[in-house]
Order: structure tokens, then sequence, then C-alpha cells
């Protein structure tokens, strides 16, 4: 087995003749925390389309842990181990906290074992645990619906570990987040990087600064550059597409 | 202002396990009371007080019941609005239809064959001479074309009104099939089961007909039974959150398709038995009867009046809408079809969640202040008592 967790190979995806990618190559060792920065329309959120099998390319290889995942589909991927986290927290809003990270980490996710399925003690165990990491062990068994917007985002965070997966693909956790939220869930973030490989796409450069040893720099659906963040703030391509305006402003 | 930090109550655990499991023995008596009343009470009224006539509708009414609480489970729970549940009703009703024509006969050929110059039986009667045969038939064939149908468009994640439309095309194919095939299954004239043999009686006398509303009331309890046991465990989370968010359960890595699929074929085998005890207390059964698409959007609207997602909203719509129909089209007979649009009008703009889901939710708690009791609380003591939120709530209304 090679030693990085995702490898992608001159991916390419168009939508009817616009190309929301053209010949992306990105790799990701085990156990590392990537974050993916890049200015609105570079191709984020449709390369996690991709990876998690929402979109097919039209060229090139996606590698899971030296897999090719192409053909298979979400909830295949998802099974092999990759979780996955929306922009919008996407919880199921009418069920409780504690329902929503139960349904995530049921181990057999088939018709039969849910319809048998009463949460083990080892699972109801993680779902404390869970609860207690993601700070909602007092809200557990309220609808969702009824969870401020910072308190969704950290369940459906919760929900991607409650997966047990070994890639986390996590697109923009701090949208619409107070500050201290935002530490918070930095501090999470961190935590599940421990034991994760995790890839965040991020927009605010305060939070990347907060958490990021390695940034890939995403320009017109390609890599514009990859590098620490002080090489990726004195770059020049970065500073003229990205970071430039800031100067502008001064 | 001040405002008091008032950390969330959160009840014990074995708090809220004692007072679920109170519920759970409340629910269950509740339901035995309703059966025995059903089975013992209200017919032996009726025929007292000289309805004896309104005990059969009843029992057709609590056969519809049972079609209905397969509707709620697939829309109401998992979003899935079907409207062509008439063809799981008429395969199991036609099934029994079957074997009590051949019955009539003593198993020869029924008579109506002889009218289209059929001499010879049609193969695939000659099973529903077989009683066993007949009673597996009435569930499993809708179950299996419901498995077959289901798979075809939930693999091909086809949701929403592109199924809603599916359901109804399919239901107008096997209208045209059942009604155009006169040498198979008598066309548009459709199958009688009054005049046939069963339990040693005719199928149309009184102790029959007792029987069958038994059947229907028994039925009816072990479909309820079925579908709160499906609803409240964790297939019941899974439903709701496939009909909330279906994308997100993929990413959780699940696959809809068999969920979807399994809930579908529970529906289609409720309508199925409810197909086959309406048609017996019918006395016959035609394409027009119960493969019209106005049949199948009514089976929706009882569940719609009665509330989705609620199991007791269906049962209670079925009878409310079916009664109301049989009294007002007997004492005015124009006015039944604005009636009906009506209702559904109101339900849908006024109570959305129909009668049980208003009752549950805003109903309950206008008992209570009626009563002079305090509002339960519903989000977090925290969030209810904080007097900013409070005056918000009382002033910037609307």
């Amino acid at each position: 087995m090679s030693d990085k967790i995702l490898e992608i190979e001159h991916l390419t995806v168009s939508f009817d003749g616009f190309k929301a990618i053209t010949d992306l190559n990105f790799s990701l060792d085990f156990g590392e925390l990537r974050v993916v920065i890049g200015p609105n329309g570079a191709g984020k959120t449709t390369f996690m389309d991709v990876i998690t099998g929402k979109t097919k390319p039209t060229e090139g290889k996606v590698y899971f842990k030296g897999k090719d995942i192409l053909p298979y589909r979400e909830h295949e991927i998802a099974q092999m181990g990759i979780g996955r986290k929306f922009q919008t927290p996407r919880v199921y809003l009418k069920l409780t906290p504690r329902e929503n990270l139960e349904l995530s980490c049921v181990r057999h996710k088939n018709v039969w074992s849910v319809l048998r399925g009463k949460a083990s003690s080892e699972e109801r165990h993680t779902v404390n645990d869970l609860l207690e990491t993601i700070g909602l062990t007092s809200r557990a068994d309220i609808p969702a619906e009824l969870l401020s917007h910072g308190e969704k985002q950290r369940l459906e965070i919760g929900m991607l570990v409650a997966q047990s997966p070994d890639l986390l693909l996590i697109d923009e956790p701090v949208a619409g987040l107070t500050d201290e939220e935002t530490e918070a869930v930095g501090h999470l973030l961190m935590q599940l990087a421990e034991t994760h490989s995790i890839m965040v796409i991020e927009h605010d450069m305060e939070f990347v600064r907060q958490i990021a040893r390695k940034v890939t720099v995403l320009h017109q659906g390609t890599v514009l550059c990859e590098g620490s963040m002080d090489e990726i703030q004195n770059d020049p391509r970065v500073i003229e597409v990205y970071l430039g305006k800031e100067d502008e402003d001064h | 202002m001040t405002v008091k930090a008032i950390e969330p109550a959160v009840e014990p655990r074995a708090l809220a396990k004692a007072r679920q499991r109170r519920w759970f023995w409340l629910e269950v008596a509740l339901v035995v009371v309703c059966a025995l009343l059903l089975l013992l009470v209200i017919p032996a009224i009726l025929n007292a007080v000289g309805q004896g006539v309104r005990v059969n509708q009843l029992g057709r009414f609590l056969a519809l019941a049972i079609a209905a609480l397969g509707i709620d489970l697939i829309w109401g729970y998992t979003g899935l609005l079907s409207l062509g549940h008439g063809i799981f009703f008429a395969l199991g009703g036609y099934a029994l239809a079957m074997y009590l024509e051949l019955q009539a006969k003593g198993g020869g050929t029924p008579d109506f064959f002889s009218l289209y110059g059929v001499t010879d039986l049609p193969t695939f009667w000659r099973p529903f001479n077989s009683l066993p045969f007949t009673i597996i038939a009435i569930w499993l064939i809708p179950t299996l074309v419901a498995i077959a149908l289901g798979y075809l468009v939930f693999r091909n994640r086809i949701r929403g009104v592109y199924f809603s439309i599916l359901t109804q095309a399919a239901l107008i194919v096997f209208f045209n099939f059942f009604n155009g095939q006169q040498k198979l299954i008598n066309g548009t004239n459709g199958l009688k089961t009054s005049t046939s043999p069963i339990f040693g009686v005719q199928a149309s006398a009184p102790r029959a007909q007792a029987i069958f509303y038994a059947l229907s009331v028994v039925f009816l309890v072990l479909g309820y039974v079925v579908c709160r046991w499906l609803t409240s465990g964790r297939m019941g989370r899974m439903l709701v959150a496939i009909r909330d968010d279906e994308p997100r359960v993929r990413f959780s890595g699940y696959n809809p398709t068999g969920f979807k699929v399994f809930v579908f074929a529970v529906s289609a085998a409720l309508a199925g038995i409810a197909g086959a005890l309406f048609t017996v207390q019918s006395g016959i059964i035609t394409p027009s009867s119960s493969l019209s698409t106005a049949f199948s959007i009514e089976m929706v609207i009882w569940v719609a009046v009665g509330g989705r997602a609620t199991l007791v909203g269906a049962i209670f719509g079925t009878l409310l809408v079916n009664f109301a129909r049989t009294l007002l089209s007997e004492q005015f007979p124009a006015v039944w079809l604005f009636f009906q649009g009506a209702l559904f009008l109101s339900v849908v703009t006024i109570l959305p969640n129909g009668i049980i889901g208003w009752l549950r939710s805003s109903g309950f708690a206008l008992g209570r202040s009626l009563f002079g009791r305090r509002h339960p609380v519903a989000t977090y003591p925290s969030l209810e008592t904080d007097p900013d939120v409070e005056y918000e709530r009382q002033n910037l209304r609307d």
C-alpha cells in the first residue's frame, strides 16, 4: 500500500463544456491535516464532490488508500472510510442530536440490521462520548431544529466522526460562527487530526492560520501552489489571485 | 435587565425511561380498548338502534384504514407520495375475488367466461382454487410488484413529484389491463364475491360478514402495531432521515434504495390486505372502483386530513372522510365532491399537519392553557424563560 491516503491524478471535470476542474493533481499523506483555499469558483466544492462520488469526473483518477474509487457510489465510498461535512450544516432536523449520532455510528448499514437495531452498549457509549466532545450533552434529547447554527455545525462534525472514517472532508466548518465558536471548532479539528487524515476547505484566513500546517491553493480548477502558510502568503502568484485584494485595501 | 443563566434541566435517563415505559403501556391499553369497542360494543349498539347497515360500512372503512396506514408509512414518514396504491389494493382484492368466483362454481370455470367464448380456465386462475395460496397471494403479490417497481424507481433516484407521476402512470397501465382483458378477468364488469360460499355459508350472509368485520379490526390493529414498531425504533429514524435529507443519508454510508423498497413493499402488503377485506364486504371489485386515479388520490386525502406521520391520524382521517361522504351523499347527493374539495383545501391551508397533527402540537397546549396549566417546555428552559426571547415572541410576531 502506498503511503498516501488520497491521490488524485490529472482530474478534469467539465459541466457542458465549462471546466470546473482542469488537470488537477493532488495527494494527501496518512494523518495529514490539509487546508484547501481558493477564491470563489476555484472548484473547491466540485473537488469534494468528486472524491465523495457525487460528481463523476470527465477525466482522471482518484485513489483512496491505493484503490481506484471512481466506479463506486456515494454510500460505498462513505463505507470505505471517507466522511464529508457539508458547507451548510446538514443534520436531520426532526431527530435529536443523540439520534443523529446513533444513525451515523451504526456499523452495519443495511435494512435488516437497522430493522433489528437496538443501540449496543458500545454504540451508546460512543454516542455519549461524542456528545461530550462536541459539547451537546445538555441538548442531546431535543429536536436538532432547535439548535443554534454553531451547535448544528458541531453536531455535523460529530456525525462525521461517528462514522469513524479515515479521511474527513470538511467544507467551510466555521462559516457563520462567532469568534469563540470558531476557536472551539478549530480545537476540535486539531484534536481529530491526531487520529484522522483531514482535508478542510476554508475561506476564513484567521481560521486557516490557526489550524494549517500545509495549505493548497486552488485557482480556476487547478492547483496554484502548495506549502506552509508562510510560503503561501509570500508567493506572488497567490497574492495576485487571492490575497492581493487585501493589500489593495490598505 | 438581568438575564438569569438557567442551565437546561436535563431529565435523568432512568426517569425518562420510566416515563417512556408508562406511555408505552398506556398506548397498549388504549389500542386494546379501541379494538374491543370496535369488535364488541359498537356493532351491538348499531344493531340495537336499527343501524345495522352501518356496521358493514364501518367494516369497509376499517379495511380502507389499513391501506391508509401504508400510505402514512411511505408518505408521512418516508416522504414518498404514491398516487398508485390502488394497484396493490386491487391486486389483493382481485386475488380473493378470484378464489371466491371459483368457489361459486365448486372449482369450475366461472359463468362470465362463457360470455366471451372461453371454455378453459386461464392457467393463472388455477392456483387460486386453493385457500392457503390465496391467503398468501393477497399480500405477497402486491409486495412483489412493489419490490419490482420500487427497485427500478428508487435505484434510478426518481424522487418527489416524478415518483408520484410515475406511480400514477403505473396505475393507469394496470387499470387499462384489468379493464380491457374481459377474457382473463371479466374486464370492466369486475368480479363479484357475494354469492360464493365461504366458511360454509354465503359470503354475503351475516355470519360471514361478521367474521370479515372482525378480521378487518384484527388486521387494522396488527397493521397499526407493525407500523408503530417500524416507525418508533431505529428504522423510523432512518425513514425520517431519508425523508428530510436523502443525499445526506448516502454520505453517512447508507444506501437509501433498500430502505425505500422495504417500506414501499410493506405499505403495498397492507394495501393488498385492505383490498381483500374491502372487496368481500362490498361484494364486488371492479377496475373502476379499485384502480381509478380518483380512488388512489382519495387514500392520500384521508391521510392528509387525519395527519401525516401520526398513524392514528391515518385511521381517523379514513373513518372521518368516508363517513362524511356516506352521510352527506345520503342527505345531499350532489354536494359530496364539493365538500371533499373544501375539506382537502381547508386541511392544507389551515391545518397542514392534519387534525391529529394539530391536536398533538397546538391543540394539546391549547387544552392545557384552558385548564390554567403552564405551557410545556418545548425547547430548553434557558431559552423559554429568557425574558428577551419572551418579549420578542409576544411583540414581534408577524
